[in-house]
């Protein structure tokens, strides 16, 4: 597979013609990008996006095969069809990137995030909290008698949903990691 | 280590300026004879000088600067060559390892100000690894598309002794551009060749970049279909300017019928040519009834700016072989009936004759002095260059090109100062050969120093400067859009270049009446040395044919036609 994301043996070079029509249309693609661990290479990436106006939505990076010297920078970003293209396209271009995959594009995939979120209340919000959390498999690893850091994992929207649900009843703080994604099955 | 690198990797001659954190790689040049170091006057010109060379000859130019002021100096040059894909090393000096960071003298953070303006660079803190980076290095600045990459290399690893890899010995592995295209869009593209009424050759600087070869089958795939041709101002020459395909340059400032094909074809053969802004005008008027292949070895450059019908990446050269094998193949098909009436059309825009231009006999016209230099160069073993603006536009309508790396020119980035530098490393590369930069006065200024590297090293380069005392361009622009203000785009402190060509030790010709023109550019060429040729001209001369801003192809401005309010509103935000 090249940096475009086509097929081997596919007639085609761009990666367009994987879509039947160019469309205006904001999309949100998770792309997984496979890059040597060399100083200056997370620069590079965010430096393209910066440079040419890309958005960045979210971003985690980390070395995945320390004797290899390979990281997986997983980027969620919005764009139509063009600019996705373009990111794709721009991002195989540097050269201590080695593959970039379209999760969004290349079928169904897994998308987990894990945030921490502390929470303060007493009473009945603190109860509702913990019930709440229950609910969301949220772990409580930390606790004052008023105050609780959760521990969550899910998908970015459960995460938003259950923060969401935690601001009346006294959100304080909240560190999320970004988002990372595998495609499913093999 | 790095000197031995640069021999390993045929590199002959080296444009550098010294200081104190490249002090150890001066000291290695000192004793050895194999590399010619070339001493230039501002760090940029070195950059400059390096592509001139590069361009010239298809190989690698390389250029030499220290630490903090030296590496910012050269990041026009690297940006420069970045934008029109040329490949040159540069190698710059960087304080000691164990001092990055501490904003010690002359301090910058290289590999970070200079990552956007390079195809890709390093910083080798270790010295068994700098050779392997190296010769990394050159394989990433010439494979692929190529463009300018740079080294930093912190002082204590110049002078540590480490172990030295051989370029056998290196990976190249990790960066590996597609070479073949897709035999299926090949056959796709021939196909569509075989029966295209009005088809036309866009090309590129992708062509003159991928090697003489490519010319050789671009010129014989045009001559054998009888196709039309036009090139983007950076791949003049891949065609030859004589060629009975030949429609001029295309674009902003190119010719009537160039643009006027380009609009109305229903075929279109984009080959090493990138869609630029300066080509397309005004996007979604942009040959609206035409199918668009576009080949090219930068995925990112398709569908880039203009979505295109049948893309395929690969060399141009690669390619080109292929779409021959398999038109061959096929039997040499193309639609004639639809080409004649093609060509009738062709022609019947030719008739216009879209670069005519009033003659005057008592001042210099620039078209007119080209028209000169052209005629009286024509049989010489030339290589132009040029600066950037009016003169740049006059140069490439009024030259003809008949070899690819004849012309080397600053088309992206349109870097005023490129022409005098680069002259220098194209008389390097090409010692015997007549090498003359096509100047603005202005352009020129803006890197004179170089005039003591000519004289130093007895470069015999024709600084021929058409001198309207304005930036022309700028006052041309003013005038179409700016109301006749002309702000700041003329100088009045002109120096007098013949006596300033004489302070440097070199000949000064001034010429300000047509009648005496030959003579004096005769005298140029025939001069052995380096030649200041203060052509005073028209001063208020506009460049023709021109797409303003914002309008298509079908829009062009012809000679002194009404160019009032010839840009819209829409259009004035454009450059």
């Amino acid at each position: 597979m090249s940096a475009l994301q086509i097929k081997k043996g596919s007639s085609k070079h761009s990666a367009y013609n994987l879509r039947p029509n160019f469309s205006d249309v904001i999309e949100k693609h998770t792309l997984a990008v496979i890059v040597d661990n060399e100083a200056g290479v997370l620069a590079r990436v965010i430096g393209l996006f910066g440079a040419r106006g890309y958005n960045i939505d979210s971003l985690t990076v980390a070395e995945i095969d320390h004797a290899g010297h390979r990281s997986r920078i997983t980027i969620c970003t919005t764009g139509t069809p063009q600019v996705i293209e373009q990111i794709k396209a721009q991002l195989g271009r540097i050269v201590p990137v080695h593959e970039v995959h379209d999760l969004t594009v290349e079928g169904p995939s897994v998308e987990r995030e894990l945030a921490l979120i502390k929470v303060q209340g007493d009473g009945e919000k603190r109860v509702e909290a913990l019930r709440l959390a229950d609910i969301f498999r949220a772990n409580a690893v930390d606790s004052t008698l008023t105050s609780f850091v959760f521990e969550i994992t899910g998908t970015p929207e459960k995460i938003d949903a259950f923060a969401d649900l935690m601001r009346p009843l006294g959100l304080v703080e909240v560190a999320r990691t970004g988002v990372a994604a595998l495609s499913r099955g093999l | 280590m790095v000197v031995q690198a640069l021999k390993d990797q045929g590199v002959d001659v080296v444009f550098g300026y010294p200081g104190g954190a490249v002090l150890p790689i001066y000291d290695e040049i000192f004793q050895q004879n194999d590399i010619r170091h070339i001493l230039v006057r501002h760090e940029q010109a070195a950059v400059h000088a390096a592509e001139g060379y590069a361009r010239s000859t298809g190989k690698p130019g390389v250029a030499l600067v220290t630490s903090g002021p030296g590496a910012t100096n050269a990041v026009t040059g690297l940006t420069d060559a970045l934008l029109d894909s040329i490949p040159i090393v540069v190698l710059t000096g960087q304080v000691p390892t164990f001092m990055i960071g501490s904003d010690a003298f002359q301090e910058a953070d290289t590999v970070g100000i200079t990552r956007s303006s390079t195809k890709h660079n390093w910083l080798v803190k270790d010295t068994d690894k700098l050779a392997a980076t190296l010769h990394e290095a050159f394989h990433v600045a010439t494979a692929g598309r190529p463009g300018p990459v740079l080294i930093d290399i912190p002082k204590d690893v110049q002078f540590a002794n480490g172990n030295y890899t051989p370029p056998q010995k290196v990976s190249t592995s990790r960066y590996k551009p597609q070479m073949k295209g897709d035999m299926e869009s090949i056959t796709e593209l021939v196909a569509a060749i075989e029966t295209a009424k009005r088809p036309v050759f866009y090309t590129g600087g992708g062509v003159i970049n991928s090697g003489t070869a490519a010319s050789q089958l671009l010129r014989e795939l045009v001559d054998q279909t009888g196709f039309p041709i036009t090139s983007t101002l950076m791949g003049l020459g891949a065609y030859p300017a004589s060629g009975k395909g030949w429609l001029g340059m295309l674009g902003m400032h190119g010719l009537y019928e160039a643009n006027l094909a380009m609009h109305d074809c229903d075929l279109m053969i984009n080959i090493g040519a990138r869609f630029d802004d300066r080509i397309t005008g005004r996007i979604d008027a942009f040959s609206p009834n035409s199918k668009k292949a576009h080949i090219d070895i930068d995925p990112s450059s398709i569908n880039k700016v203009i979505r295109v019908d049948i893309p395929i990446v690969g060399d141009v050269a690669h390619v080109l072989e292929d779409i021959l094998k398999v038109w061959k193949a096929r039997g040499r098909k193309t639609n004639k009936e639809g080409l004649a009436k093609w060509w009738d059309k062709i022609n019947s825009w030719k008739a216009v004759d879209c670069l005519k231009f009033k003659h005057s006999e008592t001042t210099i016209k620039p078209q007119y002095a080209l028209q000169r230099l052209e005629a009286l160069t024509k049989g010489h073993d030339r290589y132009i260059t040029t600066e950037v603006g009016q003169h740049q536009m006059w140069a490439a309508q009024y030259l003809g090109f008949e070899d690819p790396n004849r012309w080397m020119t600053s088309g992206g980035l349109g870097t005023m100062g490129y022409g005098f530098p680069a002259s220098i490393g194209v008389q390097l590369a090409h010692p015997e050969s007549l090498v003359i930069n096509v100047a603005g006065e202005a352009s020129w200024l803006m890197n004179m120093q170089e005039m003591g590297t000519a004289v130093q090293f007895r470069l015999p380069v024709k600084q021929f400067i058409l001198n309207n005392e304005r930036l022309g361009m700028v006052r041309q622009w003013q005038e179409l859009l700016h109301g006749e203000r002309y702000s700041h785009s003329w100088s009045e402190a002109l120096p007098d270049f013949v006596k300033l060509a004489e302070a440097f030790g070199a000949k000064g010709i001034y010429c300000d009446n047509p009648a005496d023109l030959d003579d004096a550019i005769m005298e140029m060429i025939n001069y052995d040395g380096p030649v200041i040729f203060d052509c005073l001209v028209e001063k208020h001369e506009n460049c023709f044919p021109m797409i303003p801003s914002g309008e298509p192809h079908n829009k062009m401005l012809l000679g002194d036609a009404s160019t009032k309010d010839a840009i819209g509103n829409s259009g004035a935000v454009l450059v």
